[in-house]
């Protein structure tokens, strides 16, 4: 078992370290105090190649592999969790889409420029009565002609507020329940498209969390994905890569809040001591470094099965699970060695703890993952 | 090579639009210390057009002879005339040790030169002494970013030569009395042996508005008291070539521009000198910079935290020691 | 064009601490990164590839494990990139370094010779000069802004208290400071291609040079001793009247060449 990252997969991580520290972290407070998308930083990103890392270069990707891509995550996340989302959803839920499931024709059009990071992308299934039960979609398709005409909405889309190109699922046969949603492409200029209310959230607050809205959109229809009636396992098997990359977010949160408690304790004195000497933060300390690591090798581990063809549903769902729950622990217990000081915007940990709790909702709450799990052992 | 043949301190007078540069004055002083030592003459080599009265200065500041080099081709520096007019000298010569200022102009002719009389360079010494028994010069100076003290040698290659950067020894008293040997020397140089041009020059005042570029910081907080207060800090960092800043708690009562901040909201800055004034020292304010090299608080409090994170504390008034901190720093730069 | 850059692998010597009990310096877990400068001296190559086109070739002399350092400059976009590296070098002063680099680019074609102004653990700035000197070509330092027309730079060069403007024909020999532009990171797309690319590893015998010239034996200098300097102590506090507090002060900054 070669646990050791590639020459390759060291230089990404590298490299997104040093943008992170240098590009990102500087804005990271404000943006989230002022719920700025940081438009900046994606235009920095998609110079720099890190829009698609896992697609190939003919498809304007970086020819990288998954793990690359979410170390990229991860090391961004570490400095903003806003940044590393932002990537995420437009990488594994939209650019990846397009790239597993679309058509050499919709690859030229709508994969180069998302993998270039000339366009930005967002993924449109969750609506109002839909959450958890994402097959109870009330999003109507029909067809009519050349093209569909969309009627009804979605609501907490990641980029939703920015992005250009958008996967939407919409329900093409009522009658065939979960085999009657379809997946469509959707650019944001098409007719009948609108962006609604954008939230006011707790955490990531940078990140754009919108409302579309569908009124008798036109959408051509070579911009159905696949096949009518294969929505629901495009979005399904979509979300298996995304909760991979929903866990290196949660990792780089929780190894970002470590990294500033750790700094904290040298610095920090009390009892003419600093706080490292105190054996019960210490314990702490080591806790919280051992749950990171398992959390680390489960995220690899299931980017690496991606990487090497093999099924990662479980392991993803494993990842996710986990790295979530360390992530809230890790930086709640961060605040918590920084005492009153982290309570409060001076310092990150605070905004850590807030960016943390999403990780355990979207993309498959922490109990869907249990189904996913329990679903596998239990068949 | 014979070692033996080799006899003389050189100092390489730098002058600039017929200014003598202040550090050759001081190699001079640091030349006729290590002259004497080695029983030998300490000769001072001037290069440029029409720079006689310059030789008469360099003999005031203790050089027993001065090499005229006096040509149009050398009235402003380049690489190629300045290394081709001091190689030929050299070669003729024989000078056992050549010292030249380390300012960007030295730093560019000192290397040039080395490699061409293939010999051993030491930059940037902050110690020169004289070994006795071997007659070699010790050439003292800091490597690892400043972290290590290494010793240097060159045993076996002479000129032996070192570059020393401004303010690190001191020039003599100018004695008008001192008497010294002008000789105007002759040398092979032509407009096509000199491959630069220099088509523009340009005095301009370095503007650093990014402190956490800056080498030397004067920073102000509550203490300061108000907006105006602050030009007292501004002398003192322009006395020191340094820049100003700030802490929180100024920044928030509007005396300084946010972008001056240092601290945990605000910048981390690791200069070589930061100069707590009127600064507690709140965690968060020393978790911006107490990486700097060296730091000075000024405090009227003895037991605020500042004092416990700086190299040296000043307990006091700061309206009454900046000011004297300010004369005293431009005595000794005179 | 052809480019020649070359780089220095040095430790991170901002993050160089003093052991305080034992006086030495830890250089575990020290990172090991381009030099500044040398970085800058690259970024302005790349710069020209991007505007004129360009081919870059960047060399370094040292142990094997530079072979990092050159695949972090192809990963920046640099095209070739070529490691000296032997036993022979071991214990080279700057003449002897600059000797061995100077003997492996004259078997390389090139217009314009970058190298960065100083390395930030020997902090001598003479490599680059020795090498001009060594391939007999016309050399600027302190470079701070470069211009191409036709087969001629415009360059500007940083002074304390300005700059000049030089114009030299190519071949020339230029050192970067930091000013000279704001390096680019890595390119995740190159970084996959610099894997799959050769970095050339010359030896003392591959390079065109006197093998007299290399490591101890061509180094006119010898370092004697070396000392750590002192980790920081405890700091001092002073109660004394302003006149009195002041003048220690000053002094003190005078004694670290401070002014």
């Amino acid at each position: 078992m070669n646990y050791a990252l590639t020459k390759e997969q060291e230089f990404v991580k590298q490299m997104v370290r040093e943008f992170a520290l240098n590009e990102v972290k500087p804005i990271a407070a404000e943006i989230d105090q002022t719920e700025r998308f940081p438009m900046e930083n994606v235009e920095k990103m998609a110079r720099y190649n890190m829009m698609g890392i896992p697609f190939p270069v003919e498809l304007g990707g970086a020819g990288g592999d998954n793990l690359s891509y979410v170390i990229a995550v991860e090391e961004l996340s570490k400095v903003c969790g806003t940044t590393g989302v932002i990537l995420s959803a437009h990488t594994s839920l939209c650019a990846g889409v397009v790239y597993s499931f679309g058509t050499p024709a919709q690859k030229e059009k709508y994969l180069i420029p998302l993998a270039k990071g000339e366009k930005l992308g967002a993924f449109g299934l969750t609506e109002p009565n839909a959450g958890t039960d994402a097959a109870g979609q009330q999003t109507t398709a029909h067809i009519e002609g050349d093209h569909y005409v969309i009627n009804g909405s979605k609501i907490f889309i990641t980029n939703g507020g920015v992005a250009d190109t958008f996967i939407v699922f919409a329900m093409t046969d009522k009658t065939k329940g979960t085999r009657g949603i379809s997946a469509f492409i959707v650019e944001k200029e098409f007719k009948g498209f609108s962006i609604g209310k954008l939230e006011d959230k707790l955490g990531i607050r940078a990140s754009s969390t919108a409302e579309l809205i569908f009124e008798d959109c036109i959408v051509p229809k070579e911009n159905l994905i696949g096949q009518e009636g294969r929505g629901f396992g495009i979005a399904m098997k979509t979300l298996d890569g995304g909760r991979i990359g929903i866990a290196a977010q949660a990792l780089g949160i929780a190894e970002g809040a470590f990294d500033e408690a750790i700094k904290y304790m040298s610095d920090r004195k009390q009892f003419n001591k600093p706080l490292s000497a105190f054996q019960g933060l210490q314990w702490m300390v080591a806790e919280m470094e051992v749950k990171i690591e398992a959390a680390k090798q489960l995220v690899y581990k299931a980017a690496w099965c991606k990487d090497q063809g093999l099924s990662y549903s479980v392991e993803a769902a494993r990842a996710k699970l986990f790295a979530s729950e360390v992530a809230m622990e890790v930086t709640t217990k961060a605040v918590q060695i920084f005492g009153g000081y982290g309570y409060t915007k001076d310092y990150p940990v605070e905004r850590m703890m807030r960016d943390a709790k999403i990780t355990e909702i979207y993309e498959g709450t922490s109990q869907v993952q249990k189904m996913v799990i329990a679903a596998s052992v239990l068949k | 090579m014979n070692i033996a043949d080799y006899k003389g301190v050189w100092v390489f007078a730098e002058q600039r639009d017929g200014i003598l540069q202040k550090v050759s004055l001081e190699l001079l002083g640091k030349g006729k210390e290590i002259a004497e030592k080695l029983g030998v003459e300490l000769t001072a080599i001037l290069l440029g057009s029409n720079v006689d009265k310059l030789a008469e200065e360099l003999v005031a500041f203790g050089a027993d002879k001065v090499l005229v080099a006096n040509s149009h081709l050398l009235k402003h520096f380049t690489t190629d005339a300045y290394t081709k007019v001091i190689a030929q000298l050299v070669k003729e010569r024989k000078p056992e040790v050549i010292l030249v200022g380390a300012s960007y102009l030295g730093r560019d002719l000192a290397p040039r030169l080395a490699a061409r009389l293939v010999t051993g360079l030491t930059a940037d010494c902050t110690g020169l002494d004289v070994d006795m028994t071997t007659r070699n010069l010790l050439q003292t100076r800091p490597a690892f970013g400043g972290n290590i003290m290494a010793t240097i040698e060159c045993p076996d290659h002479r000129p032996q030569m070192s570059t020393v950067r401004p303010g690190v020894f001191e020039k003599l008293a100018r004695d008008n009395q001192a008497k010294g040997t002008i000789e105007e020397v002759k040398f092979e140089l032509e407009e096509s042996d000199i491959r630069t041009k220099v088509v523009e020059a340009v005095k301009s005042l370095k503007d650093i508005m990014d402190i956490s570029e800056a080498k030397i910081i004067v920073s102000g907080g509550r203490g300061v008291g108000t907006k105006e207060n602050f030009a007292l800090l501004k002398e003192l960092a322009e006395v020191l070539g340094g820049s100003v800043a700030a802490s929180r708690a100024a920044v928030e009562n509007g005396w300084v521009d946010k972008a001056f901040q240092v601290g945990q909201t605000g910048k981390t800055v690791r200069p070589n000198l930061y100069i707590a004034c009127g600064i507690s020292g709140a965690i968060q304010h020393l978790a911006g910079m107490q990486d700097s090299d060296y730091i000075i608080a000024i405090n009227k409090d003895a037991t605020a935290p500042i004092m416990g994170a700086a190299d040296l504390g000043l307990a006091g008034d700061l309206n009454r020691i900046i000011p004297e901190l300010i004369a005293q720093i431009k005595a000794i730069k005179a | 064009m052809n480019i020649v850059v070359c780089i220095k692998q040095v430790p991170d010597t901002n993050e160089v601490k003093i052991d305080p009990k034992t006086n030495t310096l830890i250089r575990e877990g020290v990172p090991s990164i381009i030099n500044p400068d040398d970085k800058s001296a690259l970024e302005e190559a790349l710069v020209l590839k991007d505007s004129i086109g360009a081919h870059i070739t960047v060399i370094s002399m040292g142990p094997p494990q530079a072979e990092k350092v050159l695949r972090e400059a192809l990963s920046m976009g640099a095209d070739e990139a070529i490691l000296i590296t032997d036993r022979a070098f071991a214990g080279a002063d700057t003449l002897a370094t600059s000797n061995a680099l100077a003997g492996a680019i004259r078997k390389l074609d090139y217009d314009i010779i970058f190298a960065g102004r100083q390395a930030i653990d020997g902090d001598t700035a003479q490599v680059g000069p020795e090498i001009a000197e060594h391939l007999d070509i016309p050399q600027v330092t302190y470079v701070e802004k470069v211009e191409l027309m036709g087969n001629e730079l415009k360059v500007r060069r940083a002074l304390e208290d300005g700059y000049e403007v030089i114009t030299v024909k190519t071949p020339v020999l230029l050192t970067a400071i930091k000013e000279l532009n704001v390096p680019r990171y890595m390119n995740i797309k190159n970084i996959y291609t610099a894997f799959q690319k050769e970095v050339k590893i010359w030896t003392a015998n591959d390079i065109d040079v006197d093998k007299a010239l290399l490591g101890l034996a061509g180094s006119p200098t010898k370092v004697r001793k070396s000392a750590t300097k002192e980790a920081k102590g405890l700091g001092e506090l002073i109660n004394k009247p302003a006149k009195e507090a002041a003048e220690y002060a000053a002094h003190k900054l005078k004694e670290l060449h401070i002014i």
